[in-house]
C-alpha cells in the first residue's frame, strides 16, 4: 500500500478534530446573455439563467463530500457584476434583478449569492450609479444575495468621490437592516484591487475574463495550521514553525485542488482557481487569531501580530504554490473579527483594535473584515477608514477590503450576535480623529508611481 | 467503474469485526489489495485498500452498507476515495 496508516490517520484527524474542510465551492456564472433594456425582463432571464445553469451545484459537491470523506461547508454562486446589466437597462429600479438572484439561490440551494457588484476605480457610470444607489434596498429585500463595489486599483488610483458614495451607501444600509443588527452591511464590501476569480463571500464576483461557467474553490483549515505549529516544542525557531505551516498548507492545498478538478468535471465547467486564504470560523480553535497566538504572541493584536500573520501568510502560499498551479482568487490570511473565537476574544480583552487590524490588512486579504462599529459613526469616518484600506491596496499592488457595520443602536462595549459562521461582533471603538476634511475633498488619489510598469 | 478507495475501521476490540466488514465487501465486489490492522490500547484500528466495482455496487451504496455494518459491530467505518490520500500526501 503506497499510503501508510499513519497518512490515513494523519487526515482523518484533520477532519474529524481540526476542522479541515473546503470552504466553499463557487459555481462562477457570466450573465451576459441576460441583458435587456427591461430590468423586469431581466430578472427574468437571471432567475432563468442560474437556476437552470446551477441546478446540479448542490447535488455534486454533496455527492464529492460524501466520497471523499471531507467536508464541503458552503456551495455559492457568483455572477457577472450586475451594473454591466443595469447598463443595458437603463431604467430607475433594478432591484428586481437582486430579487430573482435571491429567488434562484433558494431554488438551487445555496446561501449567498454574490456580484451584485459595480467597478467604479476610476468613474461611474449610469449603471454603475443605479445599482449603488440601489444596494440598501437591494440587500434589505433580500437574503442571500451579497454586494461589493470595487472603487480604487493600482493601476487608476483611489476613486474618492465613489469611497465616499460607498460610506453613504453602507450607512444606509445599516439603516435598511437595522432590525436585523444592521446585518446588510455584513453582504456589502469595499474593495481596492477586486480580483475576477474570489470564491469567498460576500465578495465574490465573477469577472469579465472569465469562461461561461467556472468553479472555483476557497479552502480553509486554520484549525489543522493552529494544531500543527501547537505541536512544535517551545523552542522551535521560526524557520521551523513556517517549514511545519508550509507542509500542512501543501496538503490542505492538494485537498482542495482535488475538489476543484472533481467539481469541474462532474458539473461541465472550467476549473478555475484554488484560493489559498486561511478562513476562519467561529468553531473554538478553527482560528486564524489562534494560530498567531500559537506561533508566540501573547494575545492578537499586540506587538508582534503583524510579524506573525505575515510569516504565516507567507507559509501558505508555498505550501499551496506546491499544491496547485491554479492559485487565484484572494489568496491570504483572513482576519473576519466575527467569524474568529479569537479575535473576538482578542477585541473584548482590548488586545486588538481597528488600527492593528489596518496594519495587518498589509500583509494578508481582505483586513477590515467583518467589524462591527458604533451605530453613530459619521459617514465621512466611514469613508477614511475605507480610504486607508485602499491606499494600502493600491500602494502595495494587493487586494485590500473592507466589511465595516455600523451597528444602528449599538456603542463600544455592546455585541451583536449574527450566528453561524457569521459568529458574534463586538462593536469597535474607532478613533474619533477623522479626515472629515481629506473626504470632502473628494476627486481622485492619482495612481501611484509603482502603476508604470510597461 | 473500479474505483480504489480506502477503509478505515477504528474501535474497541471485539471478537468478528474483521469478519463483519468484510463480508460487506464481498457481498459487494469489492476486492481487498492491503490490509493492516493493529490494536493499540484496546482500540482496534484496520486500514484496508480496496478496489470498489462500481457496476456491481455504486460508491454511495457500498458506503451506506459499511456504515449498517459498522453501527452493528459497534465500530466507526469510513470508506473514501483513494485519490484523496494521494493528493494530500504524494508530491
Amino acid at each position: 500500500m503506497h499510503i501508510t496508516p499513519e497518512e490515513v490517520v494523519e487526515t482523518l484527524l484533520m477532519i474529524t478534530q481540526q476542522n479541515l474542510d473546503i470552504r466553499t465551492v463557487t459555481l462562477g456564472l457570466a450573465l451576459d446573455s441576460c441583458a435587456d433594456t427591461d430590468a423586469e425582463k431581466v430578472a427574468a432571464k437571471v432567475y432563468e439563467k442560474v437556476a437552470s445553469s446551477a441546478s446540479e451545484l448542490v447535488p455534486v459537491a454533496e455527492a464529492i463530500e460524501r466520497e471523499y470523506g471531507i467536508p464541503i461547508v458552503n456551495r455559492r454562486i457568483s455572477v457577472t457584476p450586475v451594473a454591466q446589466l443595469a447598463a443595458a437597462c437603463a431604467c430607475g429600479d433594478i432591484t428586481a434583478v437582486a430579487r430573482a438572484l435571491d429567488r434562484a439561490a433558494a431554488e438551487v440551494g445555496v446561501d449567498f449569492i454574490g456580484g451584485y457588484s459595480a467597478l467604479v476605480h476610476k468613474g461611474i457610470g449610469e449603471g454603475d450609479r443605479l445599482l449603488i444607489d440601489s444596494i440598501p434596498q437591494a440587500l434589505a429585500q433580500t437574503e442571500r444575495v451579497c454586494s461589493s463595489v470595487n472603487v480604487a486599483s493600482t493601476r487608476a488610483g483611489i476613486n474618492m468621490d465613489a469611497v465616499s458614495r460607498m460610506a453613504a451607501v453602507v450607512r444606509e444600509t445599516a439603516e435598511a437592516t437595522a432590525d436585523n443588527g444592521s446585518f446588510g452591511c455584513g453582504k456589502l464590501v469595499v474593495f481596492a484591487n477586486m480580483v475576477e476569480d474570489n470564491p469567498f463571500m460576500a465578495g465574490a464576483v465573477h469577472g469579465a475574463g472569465e469562461a461561461d461557467a467556472v468553479i472555483n474553490v476557497g479552502i480553509s483549515g486554520p484549525g489543522v495550521v493552529r494544531a500543527v505549529v501547537e505541536s512544535l516544542s517551545e523552542t522551535a525557531d521560526l524557520t521551523e514553525v513556517a517549514e511545519a505551516i508550509k507542509a500542512t498548507a501543501f496538503k490542505i492545498t492538494r485537498a482542495g485542488e482535488l475538489i476543484a478538478r472533481e467539481a469541474a468535471r462532474r458539473l461541465g465547467a472550467d476549473m478555475g482557481i484554488v484560493d489559498l486564504s486561511l478562513a476562519p470560523t467561529p468553531a473554538e480553535g478553527d482560528s486564524v487569531a489562534a494560530i498567531i497566538e500559537a506561533i508566540g504572541v501573547k494575545r492578537c493584536g499586540g506587538p508582534g501580530t503583524t510579524t506573525a500573520l505575515a510569516l504565516l501568510n507567507d507559509a501558505v502560499k508555498k505550501g499551496g504554490a506546491m499544491g496547485t498551479s491554479s492559485i487565484g482568487g484572494l489568496s491570504g490570511a483572513f482576519i473576519p473579527v466575527s467569524e474568529d473565537a479569537g479575535m473576538i476574544r482578542a477585541v473584548q480583552e482590548g488586545a486588538l483594535t481597528l488600527e492593528k487590524l489596518e496594519a495587518m490588512t498589509s500583509v494578508c486579504s481582505v483586513g477590515l473584515d467583518m467589524i462591527a462599529i458604533p451605530g453613530d459613526t459619521p459617514q465621512e469616518t466611514i469613508a477614511a477608514i475605507i480610504a486607508d484600506a485602499c491606499a494600502i491596496g493600491v500602494i502595495n499592488h494587493k487586494t485590500t477590503a473592507t466589511r465595516l457595520i455600523p451597528v444602528i443602536g449599538k456603542t463600544v462595549g455592546d455585541s451583536v450576535e449574527y450566528g453561524g459562521l457569521f459568529g458574534t461582533a463586538p462593536v469597535m471603538a474607532v478613533n474619533e480623529w477623522a479626515g472629515t476634511r481629506l473626504i470632502r475633498r473628494g476627486g481622485r488619489f492619482p495612481a501611484p508611481l509603482g502603476s508604470l510598469r510597461n | 467503474m473500479q474505483t480504489p478507495a480506502v477503509l478505515t475501521v477504528l474501535g474497541e476490540d471485539r471478537i468478528g469485526i474483521v469478519a463483519g466488514i468484510t463480508d460487506v465487501l464481498a457481498r459487494a465486489s469489492a476486492n481487498i489489495e492491503d490490509i493492516r490492522q493493529t490494536i493499540i490500547g484496546g482500540i482496534f484500528s484496520m486500514t484496508m485498500l480496496v478496489t470498489v466495482d462500481e457496476d456491481v455496487t455504486p460508491f454511495d451504496t457500498l458506503q451506506t452498507q459499511l456504515d449498517e455494518a459498522g453501527q452493528r459491530i459497534g465500530v466507526q467505518v469510513t470508506l473514501q476515495r483513494e485519490d484523496v490520500f494521494r493528493f494530500m500526501h504524494r508530491i
